[in-house]
């Protein structure tokens, strides 16, 4: 780094990358979610592995983060291996879990209620490599523990993912490396005997080295896959579920 | 049926069953004669070493009870409860433990609790059995033969030739005289059973346990101290181990204070484990519960279950499924060890119609079945237990509700699906045939998802009940 402070001759382009490099969002291996507009959006092109990623939702039923709960589990989904699921109270519902793809063979539940049970239990399975992910779901997440969080995520390289539970001191900074809200929304089919997948509003809060975003995606499939909608009812495999429901 | 034994040139009952005992035959009867009194009686040989094997082997098994066990051919076993009864709740607990537990092994016992050994052995052999209160020992011993204090035949029957048959007749007799005219059995037995004298009992040594014990020149106390001596005996005590090819499943780490007090921490493992720094930090997490007062001088760590623990071949890679072998069990170990066993889990799907009992809850180290939930039926991410009642409008019976009112909010259903219908488990109890609920996935204004039954048909005045939230 001394030689490039020293250098005032060096190209710009140069120190850009340097930047990038010594800020390091892209250096780690990422999770692409599939869907182009999402992954472009997200530095080095996808969901950050050895990091914090926190999801929360909007609106009056937020702390029961049904929508948000279900897009991290379609996440882990998608990586393999064992997952640590630290829960909040006894309210989850694991065949929704599988229906997204998560198999309940998979997963280690950690009864914890409070936050100062659940943050220590996470930090433990943070330090585990293999796993995963590990899943809390926390009322708050103040700076300090979520800098524990992200170093410990950052050295094994297992995405730390946190449910919000309460929608209390959600705009505190906190170390986490992107912060996502996930809300429901009114789907598009006209027909009200018709219930297709449910629709999401899936925000980029904030995200380090990207800008804030949004995208309206259909809920994750069985395999934990999210998919823009399709305007056309033939077009997304959603259309053939719908077939299948009415069948 | 009678065992018997070869004394000198003639064959003696060396024990009796009930069936014999009641026709009269008694130990010390020739077999001659016995067979003479009772024509159909079975003779086997008695072996008693081999019974002297099963007593310790009994004995072993009574270590449950207290690490101070010791048998007393040839049919006695002491088990020392002075420290160990609040494990059991108390010693009329443990007393019915015990019986009981013998009982169901087909094994007929007498137990007795006393202050003393002799005491004890009096009350099981010849008195009622039970507890004998602290202290009352001279009142239940008084009135037992003189047979009840473990002394010699030859004597017993020379003090009924001088009119001593009853304890309390033995105690009251000149101690001087009674040195002089018996042997000094007589006199140490009946001190022993009254406590005067303290019986040293020499307790079995239990099967080899691995075991570690470091003892400190200067008194140790500090928290960096206590963990540096715990990671040096897991450390000594894992080569120990490892050279018999087992590995723990749970260690027991006793610190011995100067004052004589024992502090001791347990840890338990999911899998026979040998990883030095894995239990060396178990224990750790353990280590605030020790409180070192004045200083620890002794600290020894015990594998107090082990388990053969054999070098495992790793899978190939292009067999295994990737990440999922990742050993997870030393994760559960520690969250175990922080928040309790039962607190760290996992979920089985259990075949069951109604969504509350679909879930199991099992150990997390419990082989994966791959079983899995109906595939084709969408539900919801959270389940509120119990489902909360809505009040709910719809347009015909047996239609989806047109709004519902769920915690003072009202909700106008956008789109709705249903009914899945899900009918009581009538196998299981005469509450669940009228049982029946339809459920109704509907959708608000906002595009949230919810999960609400109906547990009756409209007509029969079925009230809503909202069940979920969310949906995948």
């Amino acid at each position: 780094m001394t030689s490039a402070a020293n250098s005032s001759s060096m190209p710009m382009a140069e120190l850009r990358r340097l930047i990038e490099a010594a800020s390091g969002p892209s250096a780690g291996p990422v999770l692409p979610f599939g869907i182009e507009s999402i992954d472009t959006a997200l530095p080095g092109g996808g969901l950050a592995l050895g990091a914090v990623h926190e999801f929360s939702e909007e609106g009056p039923r937020g702390h029961f983060a049904a929508c948000a709960l279900l897009f991290a589990a379609g996440i882990l989904a998608r990586i393999p291996g064992p997952v640590l699921w630290c829960l909040h109270s006894r309210d989850l519902f694991a065949p929704a879990l599988a229906r997204v793809g998560l198999r309940p063979d998979r997963i280690i539940f950690c009864e914890t209620y409070k936050d100062a049970e659940i943050l220590p239990a996470m930090e433990e399975g943070l330090r585990m490599r293999g796993l995963a992910g590990v899943v809390g779901e926390l009322n708050r997440v103040s700076l300090t523990p979520s800098r524990r969080l992200q170093l410990a995520a950052e050295t094994s390289g297992v995405p730390a993912l946190i449910i919000r539970r309460s929608s209390e001191n959600l705009s505190e900074s906190n170390a986490a490396m992107t912060r996502w809200r996930i809300s429901p929304a009114p789907s598009f089919e006209t027909s009200p005997f018709r219930m297709g997948r449910p629709l999401w509003r899936v925000e980029l809060l904030r995200c380090r080295g990207a800008s804030p975003n949004s995208w309206t995606l259909e809920a994750c499939n069985a395999e934990g896959r999210c998919a823009l909608p399709a305007d056309v009812p033939d077009r997304s495999d959603s259309a053939q579920e719908r077939r299948y429901s009415s069948a | 049926m009678v065992m018997a034994i070869q004394e000198g040139s003639r064959r003696i009952l060396a024990s009796v069953d009930d069936a014999a005992r009641q026709a009269n035959l008694s130990c010390g009867m020739t077999v001659a004669h016995a067979q003479s009194l009772l024509p159909g009686l079975i003779v086997k040989d008695a072996k008693p070493d081999e019974d002297e094997a099963a007593l310790t082997r009994l004995a072993h098994w009574c270590t449950r009870y207290s690490p101070l066990v010791t048998p007393w051919a040839p049919d006695t076993i002491f088990i020392d409860v002075a420290g160990s009864s609040h494990l059991f709740r108390g010693e009329a607990a443990l007393l019915q433990d015990l019986t009981s537990r013998l009982f169901s092994a087909h094994l007929s016992a007498r137990a007795a609790i006393a202050d003393t050994p002799g005491c004890a052995w009096a009350a099981a052999h010849y008195g009622q059995g039970g507890i004998v209160a602290a202290g009352r020992m001279s009142e239940v011993l008084g009135s037992l033969p003189v047979a009840a204090l473990r002394i010699p035949a030859r004597e017993i029957t020379s003090l009924r030739e001088v009119g001593v048959e009853r304890v309390a007749q033995l105690a009251a007799l000149p101690r001087a005289s009674l040195r002089q005219r018996f042997s000094g059995d007589v006199l140490l037995r009946l001190d022993q059973a009254l406590g005067a004298v303290v019986e040293v009992l020499a307790p079995l040594i239990p099967r080899e346990v691995p075991r570690m014990t470091l003892k400190f020149v200067e008194p140790i106390g500090t928290p960096e101290d206590l963990e540096r001596v715990t990671k040096l005996l897991c450390e000594k005590l894992m080569i120990d181990l490892a050279a018999r090819g087992v590995g723990v499943r749970r260690l027991d780490m006793v610190f011995q204070r100067v004052d004589n007090v024992a502090q001791a921490v347990r840890i338990g493992t999911s899998k026979p484990n040998r990883d030095t720094k894995h239990l060396a930090k178990l224990l750790a997490e353990r280590l605030v519960l020790v409180e070192p007062g004045f200083g620890i001088e002794e600290a020894t760590l015990t594998a107090s279950w082990v388990e053969a623990l054999t070098e495992r071949q790793t899978v190939g890679a292009h067999v295994a499924d990737g990440g999922s072998e990742a050993d997870i069990s030393q994760l559960v170990d520690t969250l175990r060890v922080r928040l309790g066993n039962e607190r760290i889990f996992r979920v089985m799907p259990i075949e069951s119609e109604i969504p509350e009992r679909s879930t199991k809850r099992i150990a997390p180290t419990a082989k994966a079945d791959g079983a899995i939930w109906p595939k084709d039926l969408p539900r919801p991410a959270r389940l509120l237990s119990p489902p909360e009642p809505v009040q709910a409008v719809a347009e015909i019976p047996d239609s989806p509700p047109l709004f519902f009112v769920w915690r003072k909010t009202r909700h106008k259903v956008r789109r709705a699906d249903g009914p899945e219908r899900i009918l009581g488990e009538w196998w299981l109890s005469d509450q669940e045939i009228g049982m029946q609920r339809d459920y109704y996935r509907v959708e608000n204004e906002t595009g949230e998802r919810f999960w609400l039954f109906r547990d009756a048909p409209a007509q029969a005045g079925g009230k809503w009940w909202l069940h979920g939230l969310g949906e995948a």
